[in-house]
């Protein structure tokens, strides 16, 4: 027999905690464009060094595409765009809000000579090493981000923490595949295609742990635990919607090794399966704060 | 400096080689009368801006919460003396809410710029100059106390009244509160203080209260600001048992760490793969 919830007391049931005030589309596309660009950075050093010279291409002109949108809606959400500099007065690992801006400010600029190398021709030596220190930094780009936002009181934020950055680092390998298999006919997309089957298998598992861990909150074991904001409502939708996605794109990229249509409509499935990722990861934290039986349950359960 | 009570010391963490002692608040609800006199102080001294003018319903709390532009929230709690029991009447809870001023702070360790910072008197401050208005303060508290102002875009919450400190004065919702129920002084007199008064209350037979933040050891290495309750933490919308969100700071880089490491690893896989 399941154990009903805790019963919990609270202050006229309003949240214990502030809600994020990050906008609902500038930093899901954040956390969504900055997984593209490191994990295109992966993908263009590994297709270079085994000769796949126009994948490279791709994912060079990607990543910097990528991470220059994801400064944008970074810089927009500020609100104070004047502003963004301040973010470089201190160096703080206390804060991922922090190392990111650094890591941003490193990974810009090596992403940007990668790719501007690649398509002048201008100094290919120096290409080459931005290329491969990209694929250096960029992996820490497209993973921070999921010590940015568990780094909070947000609960299902913050007990996710274990499994979020393998579900970032898995969501932006298929992303990034995504692309290249979108963009590069399939005879020569095989490093692609090994980086989307690999990241949308990594997601879907990573998403299963973390679903199972966060189900199991003392307390609340009945409707979920923390793991009900990420299974119902809009962002439980969404998820569902990502999750379907990952398996078609998984499924047509193993498939479609010789059909282009194929392939290209695995690509399009996995980078809409990324960018809904991350706006779902978004919106479940968002729906946890908002309820106080989340913060204050699994609080009761620990005394 | 050391106190004798051996609380930690987060001024000279801080980089506060010679500083005052701690100083913080003792809010003790037993003796809060709801009059809110301290909210009006604080808006008054702070030239905090005006926060609503609409009535919620919810007893007489019409501000209903901390926020940019509310420091000090007076809390007010209508509840059965006995519940199942209506003969025995009801009673009224108000407490007087305000930042608590956490020895380990969230919202300092996540600021990305340093406009929080801790005072020479263990305090957290925001340098109004300096914040970017990023929000990332706003959901790592634990409290739901700092919130960024629509107006401004930046994070505002209460100084202890900095200025005030500064110039030997207590703050002005201490000054004003008209029953002593906040109490401002050195931290760890407040500590020995409140530990007299709920012995009292006990042996005066009021059981159910208790001390909340008090502790050096609880979630937040104890408050620079604590309370003294008549019920539960989260009947007053506190969190029962919170932990600060940088305790598992090194845990989540462990783990950030060992996904970028997979990433790396995927570019040299494919770069030794096929060339198909």
């Amino acid at each position: 027999m399941m154990v009903p919830d805790v019963e919990f007391t609270s202050y006229y049931g309003r949240p214990v905690i502030k809600e994020p005030v990050w906008e609902p589309v500038d930093v899901p596309s954040y956390l969504f464009l900055g997984g593209l660009a490191g994990a295109s950075s992966v993908l263009a050093a590994g297709s270079q060094l085994s000769g796949h010279r126009e994948l490279a291409r791709v994912a060079k002109v990607s990543a910097l595409g990528a991470i220059s949108l994801s400064a944008v809606a970074l810089i927009h959400d500020l609100g104070r765009p004047g502003r963004f500099f301040n973010m470089l007065r201190v160096f703080k690992p206390s804060s991922p809000m922090s190392v990111g801006s650094w890591l941003l400010a490193g990974y810009g600029p090596v992403a940007g000579a990668a790719a501007v190398s690649e398509v002048t021709g201008i100094l290919p030596p120096a290409g080459t090493a931005a290329t491969l220190g990209a694929a250096v930094l960029g992996p820490a780009i497209a993973t921070y981000t999921a010590a940015l936002i568990c780094d909070t009181a947000v609960p299902s934020w913050h007990e996710g923490y274990r499994e979020m950055p393998y579900l970032f680092a898995g969501s932006a390998s298929g992303a990034a595949g995504g692309l290249g298999l979108l963009a590069v006919r399939p005879a020569d997309a095989g490093p692609a295609r090994r980086l989307a089957v690999a990241g949308a298998s990594a997601e879907l598992v990573a998403r299963r742990l973390l679903i199972r861990r966060l189900s199991a909150t003392p307390g609340l074991e009945a409707s979920g635990g923390l793991a009900e904001p990420y299974e119902k409502g809009r962002a439980g939708a969404v998820l569902r919607a990502a999750e379907i996605l990952t398996v078609a794109g998984l499924a047509g990229a193993v498939l479609g090794r010789r059909r282009r249509v194929v392939s290209a409509l695995a690509g399009v499935s996995l980078l809409a399966a990324s960018a809904l990722t991350r706006y779902g990861v978004f919106e479940a934290g968002m729906a946890s704060a908002r309820d106080p039986k989340y913060t204050i349950v699994p609080q009761r359960g620990r005394n | 400096m050391s106190s004798d009570l051996g609380l930690p010391d987060p001024a000279a963490h801080a980089g506060w080689a010679d500083h005052p002692p701690r100083m913080g608040f003792f809010t003790d609800t037993s003796i809060c009368i709801g009059c809110k006199a301290c909210e009006v102080a604080c808006k008054e001294w702070n030239e905090v801006p005006e926060d609503g003018l609409s009535l919620s319903g919810l007893s007489y709390d019409n501000t209903v919460g901390l926020g940019a532009s509310t420091w000090r929230h007076v809390a007010f709690i209508e509840q059965p003396v006995a519940p199942g029991d209506p003969a025995a009447g009801m009673r009224w809870l108000m407490s007087s809410d305000v930042c608590k001023h956490c020895t380990e702070s969230a919202c300092l360790d996540v600021c990305p710029t340093g406009a929080l910072f801790r005072t020479e008197f263990g305090t957290v401050v925001v340098q109004d100059d300096v914040c970017n208005g990023c929000g990332y303060c706003v959901p790592a508290c634990p409290f739901g106390v700092i919130a960024r102002r629509e107006e401004d875009h930046q994070a505002h919450k209460c100084t202890l009244c900095y200025d005030r400190l500064g110039a030997g004065l207590e703050p002005a919702c201490a000054k004003a509160c008209p029953t002593k129920s906040i109490q401002f002084g050195p931290l760890d007199e407040l500590r020995q203080q409140a530990a007299l008064r709920v012995e009292d209350l006990h042996a005066a037979g009021q059981d159910s209260a208790r001390l909340y933040l008090d502790d050096p050891s609880d979630g937040i290495g104890g408050g620079g600001a604590f309370f003294l309750l008549l019920d539960e933490p989260e009947v007053y919308g506190l969190p029962p048992d919170p932990v600060v969100t940088t305790r598992d700071l090194p845990g989540m880089w462990k783990h950030v760490g060992i996904a970028a490491a997979g990433l790396v690893g995927a570019a040299v896989a494919l770069g030794l793969g096929k060339r198909r």
